[in-house]
Formats: C-alpha cells, structure tokens, sequence
C-alpha cells in the first residue's frame, strides 16, 4: 500500500483510499499482465465500469470497477507482467474522509490445514486380537420358515413397507399393470392402486430425476430398474443427485430411496444387457449398495433399505429370482446392512462372496469337502457398508482368501477386499489373495463363450487349492 | 421476439413496485461484490453471477405462495436472495466457510434451504428439471395444492432429460412451472447456433403442455405471466412452460472473457432494458418515490451486501471434522 496522502493530477489532496487489487479472474490464476488501463488517474469511475484489460493464461479480460470513486493513483503500469493476484494496482479515492479509514489490506485467503484422515485408514497390518463382529443368527432359533422364492421375498418385503408407510411408492417400466418385466411386483397394484405403483415411461434418466426429487421432498421412492444395465441411462441423477446431496447441503436434505432391479448376467443376453455393477456403485460415498443372495436376505434386506435415509442401490439377480430358500414367518423381519452371513464354517480357506457368486462359493465348497479341504464361505450381502471384520476374523484363521464374483477383474470388488486384507491383515496371510472374476471381455452371446466368460465353479475350486498349495 | 410486454397500465401498488426495485437491487449489489470478493480470491472455483436476469426471479416470487418450491442450476445466487434466504448464509457459502447455507461443503453451484424450499443449486446442466418435477410429484402425491418452479437455461434445454421430464410432467398432470431462463447464450454459444426452434416454449406443445414468451428484463410483465402460470399450476390442469428472455451482463462465469459478443451489445441491453432502471423510472414518473428514497433504498442495500460479505470473511472455515459429516443420514 502507498503511504502518504494523496494528490489528484490538479493537486488536490484526497483522504480516503480504497486499493484496487489485481482480480483473480479464473479458478487457478495466480499471477496476470496488466494488459493495458482504459482510466487514467483522475477519471471518475462507477461501478460497472471497465477498469484495464488483464491477460491471464487463457484469456484477456475486462476488469470492472465494483465501486465508485476518482482513480487516485495508478501502481502498476500498462504492460506489466507477473502481477501477482491481489496485488494493489490503483488507489480508488473519495473526498472527505481520512485516509486512516482505508480498509486495511485484504486478509490472505485461507488455507486448508492437511484434513485429518479418519481412524479407520490408518490401518494395523496385523490385528493383535481378533475384530469384534455379530454372530448373531438372522432369526431366533425355532422361527417356522417356510420356503420362498427371491422372487416373492422381494414384493413381500415391499407390500410390507408399503402398507407400513403411506410414503413410499414403487415407480418403474412395467411395474404396474404389467407386474413387474420379471414379476417381481405381481398384486401391488391391485393392493395399492395407481397412485402408489406407477408406470413409467421408457425414461430411466428421466424417471430416476423425478423419484429423486420426490425423495428430496419426504417421499420414500422405489425405483425398479427393468435391469441395471439401464441404469446407466440414469447414472447421473444417481450419482450427482440422490448421492451427493446430503452432502452438498450440509445435512439439510437427502434422497431416502431404493433403486433397484436385477444386475448381471442372465442368459444368452449378450454384451449389453450382461453386466455386474457391484463394484461400480461400491466405489461412491454416499449410496449403500446391497447384493442379496437368498431370499430371507432378499426380504430382509429390501426392508431395510426401504427405511433407510439414504439411498440404497439394491442389486438383484435374475437367475436367482426362481430359487428358493427358508424365510422366517415373522411379523417384521429385517436384516441389517454391514453384517455379512458365515454361510459355511471351515478352516483351510475363506471364500468370500454375495449375489450369484454366491452360488459358485458354496457348490465350490462341497466339492472341496469331498477332497477334504475345510472351506469357510462368507456372504457380504452388503457391499457398503462391507463388513470387513468378519473376513478379517476367518482370514486370521484360515490363512487364506478367494473372493468370487461375476464382475470384471480390474477394479473389481475382490480387488478391494484384497488390498483391505493385506494392509490389515498381512501377517495372517499364507498364501497370495485369489480374486475369481468373470473373464475381462464383454459378454459373448454363444453359449459356450457365454459359459467361459464367466465365473464358474471348477474355477473356484482350482483358487482354493492353489492358496492351500494343494 | 414474441415475448409478452406487461399491460400498459401496470395493476401493481407502489409497495409491490418499490418491494421489486429493492429484490432486484439486492441482486445486483450482492453479485457484483461477489464478483468483487472472487477477484480477491475469497471465493474460488465457478462463480456464475445472476447480473441483468434479476427481474426473472423477482417477477416470478411475486406469484409465490407459502410452501411453494423451487430448484434452479448453478446461476443460484438470486433465486437465493429473491425466496427470501439471508445474504450473510449465502455470501458465507460463496467463501467457504461455516456459516454458509451447506456449512461451506457445497459452494456457489450447491446450496439449499429446507426451511424456505430452495432445493438448489445444482451443477450438472438439466439435471434440476427431473429433479423439480419430483418435487411437483411429491406434492401431487401429498395434495397439498403447492406448486414448484423449476428453473433452466436456454442451454439447458437442449439436454434429452428436460423432454423425458415434459414428457412425465404432462400425462401425470404435475404441478410444475417449467422457467427457461433465456439468456441467448449457452455458456459462449448464442441460440441461433445450438437451438433449432426460436421460441423455446414452442416445444411444450409437442407435449401438450401451454406456455409462452415474456420480456424477462420487465418485471411486471414477468409477474404478470408467473401469476398465469402458477394459476394454470394449481388449479391442477398440469405443466406450464414461461420462456422468460432475459441477458446476463457478465461472462458465463468469473473467468468467462466473452469474445463471442460485442460490448455494444451488451451496452445496449444495460443503457436500453435494464430491469432495475425500469422500474426505478416506473417509481419516479409514478411519482410513488422521491429520488431521496430510493437513495435511501441503495443506502440500505449496500449494508445489507457490505455486512454479508464481512461475515463471509470473518465465519470461521469449516472444522476439520466437518469433512466427514452428512455423508449418510
């Protein structure tokens, strides 16, 4: 800042200053040439007016005045270069007032101190003792079960939710009258009407937008998916929108929903329509992503997630639609997010997996038996939250890991499990992690290239012999 | 342009005159010191400024009732301050720091205000249609007879999401006041050059969805059109599209040096159509205020603008720990 009074070019002495700074005029402009002054010392400028053309490293900028005064004095002259943001530039002056009321200069911008990474990265390569986890059982013992498809677990759990809360709704193609692609919604409309199960067009981005903002709003969408190969279609409103706005309002509003529908490969679909997403939706703050197996988890799960005040991604499987499995006949029965299930108690190996994959773990699994290899099967169910204690635990055991999942190998879910486990666990680790992936290519329609693209069963067994050098 | 000039003999009272010269004031005021404060570096990234579109927000608030909602894209700052949000929240987001709307973890493109139903702020272009149409969905849902606007730009419009959301809006009867803010330009491309139809209203009708054209530097033409809209909105017959044409003085952004128009045009629109000079002139020819009031007025305005920008200076940044909060509910 000049000290000293002030002269105007006839000499007259003026008291108020104000510094005019040199502007940033882009997010990453550091320094600039002041190019050329369009005033001279005595102009009487307002705001608005064009004070000097200032070059940055992309352009050449008009600089406006923001307020009004005489240009008392010119610092920095035409042609300049290097001058570094908020540098004065010009003095702007007023009559009538001391110059001792001149704002002081212009606090430096803050800077962020490094942010303090949360406890849970900083990771103990080798656990003194074993991680707590819930071994509770998902029923109390001597609950009558009774045998469900997946398929029905899902709209029970719905019809549940929807008669226990006026506001949620189930919004997609073909869920109406037509009962769901893959009938997954077969009497909702008959029991809810029209209001609360609704057609939509074909619209995935567009549909996904209006759930989302209904969300936004108090209401508790389920949006089903034909499939989530669609869903890339709406990648963006997920993503972006249901994701990140908790956040981005700092905690005033959100999107409790579910999107949902059936993810991976089904049959002799090809390339477009044969795709797991688990990996991909895993990867964002802000969505839970689940990844059912059974249907008492399907059930459970799906309830949970209805009440969720967030997002969830809900990944099913169409291949698992028709199989059934023991559900508890319970009045509310729920499961938990971030729990994983011990399917299979063993000790040589931990495989761990969830959706489909399951189905190649545990038939994996029995085979081993009968060549006397002790296998322990987990299943995730929850990808985020991932409960990775519980394979932590068994992996202290057992010594070695298989991850089994249809997905793609390069940033695959294994692949994260694997890096968690080696920077927790590295001391308990015996053998090199074995991540069992569907092939890296994209989804053949015939149907023996169909059946080698993915993951199959003797691929699991040969992973587990070799972690235990059998 | 075909846009609708207000009435001749404008039916508003000298109150609702002088309430939109202040609005329209506290805009222009709050924006050029945001431009100012960006210049010093205390607010960083995009900053794109509302300057010269004021009268579209304030015309369209005039037909706003209690509860109504409205979502807009990252052109955020005066649909802010029109719906009533305090500039300091604002100012304090704009530079990052506690006392923002989004505790300075949302910035200039991503604020919000639950308690005056400001769902946003939001950054990717045409994503707020869908997203306001929800908000028309839930309200339809719970009969609660409000109504949203959903605000977007000339660009914006050109996005498929806008068609799928007429598309919704109209065979589900949304209560829904879809606002293209036409500026002429999206970011640097003019509209002749990136949009095939004119008026961009037009292509409500494809839907079936009413709309028309307004003179978006005139305040009272804007009310006037709003209160149509929002009408047709809540006597439940659905959709309506206002084109509102306006221009924005200032680059597409603070580092935006707009070569891709001339600064006679420019001046013209600010010597010629400047809404807050028009109704300045409409107060003083009116003679429903002296000049001493509206002197007083501006007097008020800076601050108001002036404290906001002191307490986006002195609010404390974000606590650390802040970094992992409100990521789930």
């Amino acid at each position: 800042m000049s000290s000293g009074p002030i002269f105007t070019p006839e000499g007259k002495k003026l008291d108020m200053a104000t510094e005019i700074l040199m502007p940033a005029l882009s997010p990453t402009m550091e320094e600039g040439t002041l190019a050329k002054w369009l005033v001279k010392e005595g102009d009487t400028v307002s705001s608005g007016d064009i004070l000097a053309e200032i070059e940055t490293d992309k352009a050449t900028m008009e600089f406006e005045a923001v307020d009004e005064g005489i240009i008392g004095k010119i610092l920095i002259s035409d042609g300049s270069e290097g001058v570094k943001v908020n540098t004065p530039i010009a003095m702007l002056v007023e009559e009538g007032e001391s110059l001792d009321a001149a704002p002081a200069a212009q606090e430096e911008a803050p800077t962020a101190g490094a942010p303090a990474a949360p406890a849970a990265a900083v990771a103990a390569a080798a656990p003194k003792s074993q991680p707590e986890v819930d071994t509770s059982p998902d029923w109390p013992e001597g609950t009558e079960v009774v045998k469900t498809t997946v398929r029905e677990a899902l709209r029970d759990a719905m019809a549940e939710e929807m008669r226990g809360n006026e506001n949620v709704f189930l919004m997609g193609e073909e869920v109406a009258e037509y009962e769901g692609a893959y009938k997954i919604s077969q009497g909702l409309l008959d029991e809810f009407g029209p209001k609360r199960v609704i057609d939509t067009p074909i619209t995935e981005h567009g549909f996904a937008g209006i759930a989302t903002g209904a969300a936004f709003a108090g209401l508790n969408p389920i949006v089903e998916f034909m499939t989530f190969n669609f869903a890339m279609q709406a990648i963006d409103q997920i993503i972006n929108s249901a994701a990140k706005t908790l956040y981005m309002s700092g905690g005033q509003m959100g999107a409790p929903m579910v999107f949902r529908g059936p993810n991976g490969a089904a049959a002799r679909v090809g390339a477009q329509h044969s795709q797991d997403y688990a990996a991909w939706y895993m990867q964002i703050p802000g969505l839970k992503v689940v990844m059912p197996y059974s249907a008492s988890d399907a059930k459970g799960l799906l309830k949970t997630a209805i009440r969720d005040a967030n997002p969830v991604i809900f990944l099913e499987n169409e291949i698992l639609y028709g199989r059934s499995f023991d559900v508890p006949k319970m009045d509310d029965f729920t499961v938990p997010f971030g729990k994983a299930r011990i399917w299979r108690e063993g000790t040589d190996a931990t495989i761990v997996s969830f959706g489909i994959g399951m189905h190649y773990a545990l038939e994996a699994a029995d085979k081993l038996a009968e060549e006397g290899i002790s296998a322990e099967v987990i299943d995730l169910r929850t990808l985020r939250p991932m409960d990775l204690p519980t394979v932590i635990k068994s992996v202290m055991k057992t010594n070695r890991l298989v991850t089994v999942e249809e997905g793609w190998p390069q940033g695959s879910v294994g692949s994260y499990i694997a890096s968690e486990v080696m920077q927790q666990a590295f001391d308990y680790l015996d053998a090199p992690v074995v991540t069992c992936t569907g092939k890296d290519v994209p989804m053949p329609y015939a149907a023996n290239l169909e059946r080698h693209a993915l993951i199959t069963t003797d691929e699991v067994v040969a992973a587990v012999k070799q972690v235990t050098y059998r | 342009m075909a846009a609708r000039k207000s009435t001749k003999k404008p039916n508003v009272s000298a109150e609702e005159l002088t309430k939109y010269y202040r609005d329209m004031l506290l805009i222009r005021r709050f924006e050029e010191k945001a431009g100012q404060l960006y210049g010093m570096g205390l607010i960083g990234g995009f900053c794109h400024l509302y300057i010269g579109q004021e009268a579209v927000v304030v015309g369209l608030e005039a037909a706003a009732e209690d509860g109504d909602k409205r979502i807009t894209s990252y052109r955020d700052h005066g649909h802010m301050l029109a719906c009533g949000m305090d500039p300091n929240g604002v100012m304090a987001e704009l530079t990052g720091r506690e006392g923002g709307y989004s505790k300075g973890k949302g910035g200039s493109m991503h604020m919000f205000s639950k308690e005056k139903h400001f769902y946003g702020g939001h950054g990717i272009v045409a994503a707020q249609v869908p997203l306001g149409a929800g908000l028309a969905f839930a309200d339809k849902y719970k009969e609660n007879g409000r109504v949203t606007f959903t605000y977007f730009g000339d660009g914006a419009a050109n996005q498929g999401q806008v068609y799928e959301t007429f598309n919704m809006a109209a065979i589900w009867d949304l209560p829904v006041v879809f606002v293209i803010e036409n500026n002429q330009y999206a970011m640097g491309t003019a509209q002749a050059r990136s949009t095939s139809t004119p008026d961009i209203y037009t292509r409500g009708a494809a839907f079936g969805i009413p709309g028309e054209a307004v003179d978006g530097m005139d305040v009272l033409a804007v009310k006037e059109a709003s209160e149509r809209a929002v009408g047709h909105c809540r006597s439940g017959k659905g959709p309506y599209i206002l084109e509102v044409k306006t221009y924005r003085y200032r680059g597409h952004s603070m580092s935006d040096p707009a070569k891709y128009r001339t600064r006679e045009e420019v001046q013209k629109m600010r010597s010629e159509r400047d809404p807050i000079e028009q109704v300045r002139d409409l107060l003083l020819t009116g003679k429903h205020a002296s000049e001493e009031d509206l002197k007083a007025i501006d007097k008020e305005i800076k601050e108001v603008v002036n404290q906001s920008a002191e307490f986006a200076r002195t609010s404390p940044e974000p606590a650390l720990d802040e970094l992992w909060t409100d990521i789930y509910a």
